[in-house]
């Protein structure tokens, strides 16, 4: 049975609850036209409906996931799987094979072996697609009997639904705090799975980074997972290059946008910057990779430097820079225009010009807000992972020099996890220690910079 | 006496305040170079993907004669399976027939630098009508990456085969409307991008059920229910980290969370948007926030004075009020979904899907890992292609983002 399907099984039955449900209200009513009903006739149908659908749909959550050990467990036990391997990939690959058969999902099998256990597969599925309709019918009955039992001309049906709507809303909202702690969780799980393999002194201060995956995953070289030149790529690619462009001409922006510009040219330029912002990481990167890239090493081969590559830590953060543009003159827009216009009007009243007082009031002023901006925009840049991983380069390099290939965190992430190691194997597993690093280092800017921005909304207002 | 009525007016001054308004042209006009420089790369990064897209519109066809009068071909008579009825003519050998004409009319050399594929366009149209088996007919069909490029490249090797062809009118280079119904396959000739749109779609689809309820409701309860404690703040804080953490980062949760949860489910739309959606879902509640506290309080006020319950003023009155400002914010927040590359790579969606998916759980790639694919081809044909499908996303983007400005325009209120 597919969850689409139990999925439509629970609404069905529920709208029956909510009718029926409805109905015998309204029948209350008319029984008893000089009494009030303490509840709405639809409050005693939504009523019904929940405990219709919600009990199913928690069944049909379990049963999704119990259902296939069962089906599994039942044609293990038939005589058609007494020769099948004991254990490994080919059993599993011969038992996907046989139910993908059984299911419809695919016309034949490729494994002569895997034959014999298609009709034990269909036999199990059918049986169990019809203890889970049973069941399911079973419990959408019962609750929803119990529940049209309890209604009467008093119940309180509405404050009763309200509460499980509460309930929703509070349920919807703790998703934010599961998925920061499911993050916080399995990035924690396999961190520690890898610093068993490497130690975390050599993965934090060693210099040479060059996992194999396919070395023998019992005793890893851990000169090999020496992290520091991902985490100098990244600094100097995210936090160096990609901020030199984007601090200058996101504060200059901002500037002439809040302060210069009329409001003619001011509704034709915003736009444009954000539309700059709308424009997906992948096709920064592949601008980056194809445009960019190549023309950096031009300039560099004309300038005499011989062995400039294709791939730059240069192109890289250029066109990094280019996308965090937006991001960084919004922020300083929003901490100028926060700043009280009586300070801009004391100033130009004292004879300073424009000038004079953006950068001797307007932009002191609003100091803590832009650098908590430039935080925020640096998490963001280090975090980026579609143009290093077009531009960059593989090649982790700890140098000073723009015009070298570089490697990111983002970019061994992505180069780890795609490969074909096993999952149980340091090089992949080293993937999540990078990406806890990278959590935890993009956690503390963001905290900070939202602590900042609220003490500097609230010292002005 | 003059002197007197400006004493401030000595030649030292008037050179200062010039230097003064020298100082205020240059800050101005640095201030609009920079926002200039911006729109110019925008204006050069569009120009480019358009200039070089167009060429991914369109592809090189040769015009074949195809004589089936020799040949016994027929279609199977009472198969509705499509692609069972071509696979059938190939096994008939329509290969052959079409090699065969091509060779008769056009030469070996043109013969061979048809598309090895090319057979099943025929045998495609063949299916849909199966009159064409009886007598001649002249079919455009694909060619070869290499014959493809001679047709615009002079210095080519193949360029005297491509000039002589084309002199005849043969060799012609039209707008290809398949690439919008193909999906991928191993030369630029032969791709498109329906498999990689469709599973764009159906993962956004996902992301849309779960991240705009979840989104709306945890907005609806941290604007007008949640009492001031540490919960609360916690919540808070965790939403506005949730929309700084790098998109990578939900890659990692998504491959090791739900991938172990459904291991058999690995680069299905339904991961991807599940994955998107944890992603998408600060942006909708942060953005339904703040639609939310747009609504002015004598509403609540009004509807609480005339007997409503809590829930009731908040379902019935402010909802629908905030309701434009938080679509508004919902389709910013799908587009950017729509744009993620990195969380997609990450759970698998990258591998080579031939055919589009049929459901939420089959094997599925999206449109920008899609780019990203075809970025990292060799082949010359693909830069255009890739442009392409570029072209493609971000006439999406730019649906998707008119489509917000417009409901922002027709349905904000201002108090």
């Amino acid at each position: 049975m597919t969850p689409s399907l139990l999925l439509l099984l629970a609404l069905g039955l529920g709208l029956a609850g909510w009718l029926a449900a409805r109905a015998r209200a309204w029948s209350f009513r008319r029984a008893a036209p000089e009494l009030r009903l303490a509840a709405l006739p639809s409050y005693h149908g939504w009523y019904v409906a929940l405990w219709v659908i919600v009990p199913v749909m928690l069944f049909a959550l379990v049963w999704n996931v119990v259902s296939p050990q069962l089906v599994n467990q039942s044609v293990l036990a038939s005589p058609a799987a007494a020769d099948l391997p004991p254990f490994g990939m080919q059993r599993e690959t011969m038992l996907a094979e046989a139910r993908a058969v059984a299911t419809g999902a695919a016309p034949g099998v490729f494994n002569p072996a895997a034959r014999d256990l298609v009709d034990p597969f269909r036999e199990a599925l059918s049986r169990y697609n019809a203890i889970g309709l049973a069941v399911t019918l079973l419990i959408a009955f019962g609750a929803g009997a119990w529940s049209f039992l309890r209604l009467k001309p008093d119940f309180t049906a509405r404050t009763r639904v309200e509460r499980a709507v509460m309930g929703m809303l509070l349920l919807a909202s703790l998703v934010a705090i599961l998925t920061t702690l499911g993050i916080f969780v399995s990035l924690v799980f396999e961190t520690v799975r890898f610093f068993g393999m490497v130690s975390p002194v050599d993965f934090l201060f060693g210099t040479h980074w060059g996992p194999d995956p396919m070395s023998s995953a019992e005793n890893p070289d851990p000169t090999r997972y020496g992290a520091v030149p991902l985490f100098w790529g990244t600094i100097f690619i995210g936090a160096i290059i990609a901020m030199l462009v984007a601090i200058p001409l996101g504060l200059l922006s901002a500037i002439y946008l809040t302060q210069y510009a009329s409001l003619r040219w001011r509704k034709w330029l915003k736009p444009s910057l954000e539309i700059l912002a709308g424009v997906p990481t992948v096709v920064y990167g592949y601008f980056a990779a194809l445009t960019v890239a190549p023309f950096v090493r031009d300039i560099a081969q004309s300038a005499g430097i011989a062995n400039a590559s294709s791939e730059s830590a240069l192109a890289a953060g250029l066109v990094m820079g280019v996308m965090i543009i937006p991001f960084v003159s919004s922020m300083a827009d929003d901490s100028i225009a926060a700043v009280p216009q009586a300070m801009r009007d004391g100033s130009l009243a004292m004879g300073a010009t424009t000038n004079e007082t953006i950068r001797r009031v307007l932009v002191p002023a609003a100091l803590p807000g832009i650098v908590a901006g430039v935080m925020l925009a640096i998490s963001r840049a280090i975090g980026e992972t579609m143009i290093v991983v077009m531009a960059a380069g593989a090649a982790a390099n700890l140098s000073a020099n723009p015009l070298e290939a570089m490697t990111t965190v983002t970019f061994q992430i992505v180069a780890m996890l795609t490969g074909e190691g096993s999952f149980d194997h340091p090089a992949t597993l080293s993937a999540f220690a990078l990406g806890f690093v990278l959590f935890l280092v993009t956690f503390a800017l963001n905290f900070v910079a939202l602590r900042v921005v609220k003490r500097f909304r609230e010292a002005y207002e | 006496m003059s002197d007197a009525l400006s004493p401030t007016r000595t030649p030292a001054f008037k050179a200062r305040l010039r230097k003064r308004y020298a100082a205020e042209r240059r800050f101005r006009f640095a201030g609009l170079s920079a926002i200039l420089f911006s729109v110019a790369v925008l204006v050069f990064l569009l120009g480019s993907m358009i200039l070089n897209g167009l060429g991914g519109f369109q592809r090189v066809t040769l015009k074949v004669p195809v004589d089936f009068t020799a040949a016994s071909l027929t279609v199977p008579t009472g198969v509705t399976d499509r692609a069972y009825a071509v696979r059938s003519l190939g096994d008939q050998g329509m290969a052959d027939v079409v090699r065969f004409s091509a060779e008769r009319t056009l030469g070996e050399d043109a013969a061979a630098e048809l598309s090895p594929d090319a057979w099943r366009i025929v045998a495609e149209q063949a299916v849909s009508d199966p009159g064409l088996l009886l007598g001649q007919a002249e079919f455009d069909l694909p060619v070869t990456e290499d014959l493809a490029s001679a047709y615009s490249d002079s210095a080519a090797e193949l360029a005297p085969l491509a000039q002589r062809l084309a002199a005849d009118g043969k060799l012609t280079k039209g707008f290809d409307a398949g690439f919008l119904t193909r999906s991928d396959a191993t030369s630029p000739q032969e791709v498109g991008i329906w498999a990689a749109l469709k599973g764009s779609m159906l993962t956004m689809l996902v992301t849309l059920a779960l991240a705009f309820p979840i989104g709306v409701l945890a907005a609806l309860y941290l604007e007008e229910y949640a009492p001031r404690n540490r919960w609360t703040e916690l919540i808070e804080v965790s939403i506005n980290n949730l929309a700084a953490v790098p998109s990578i980062i939900f890659g990692l949760l998504g491959l090791a969370v739900f991938l172990t949860l459904f291991p058999h489910m690995r680069s299905a739309p339904l991961i991807g948007g599940m994955t998107l959606a944890l992603m998408t879902m600060p942006v909708i509640v942060i953005a339904g926030r703040n639609a939310i506290t747009a609504v002015p309080p004598s509403i609540r006020d009004g509807a609480m004075a005339l007997g409503a319950s809590p829930v009731q003023v908040v379902f019935h009155h402010v909802l629908p009020l905030a309701l434009p400002g938080i679509l508004t914010g919902t389709i910013i927040g799908m587009a950017r979904a729509l744009g993620e590359t990195a969380p997609l790579l990450m759970i698998g969606m990258r591998a080579f899907v031939a055919t589009p998916p049929d459901g939420f759980t089959d094997p599925a790639t999206a449109l920008p890992v899609q780019i990203f694919l075809w970025s990292d081809e060799i082949d010359r044909g693909f830069v255009e292609r890739t442009s392409a499908a570029i072209i493609v996303l971000l006439l999406f983007l730019l649906l998707m983002n008119g489509l917000a400005i417009y409901l922002r325009n027709r349905f904000e209120k201002r108090w």
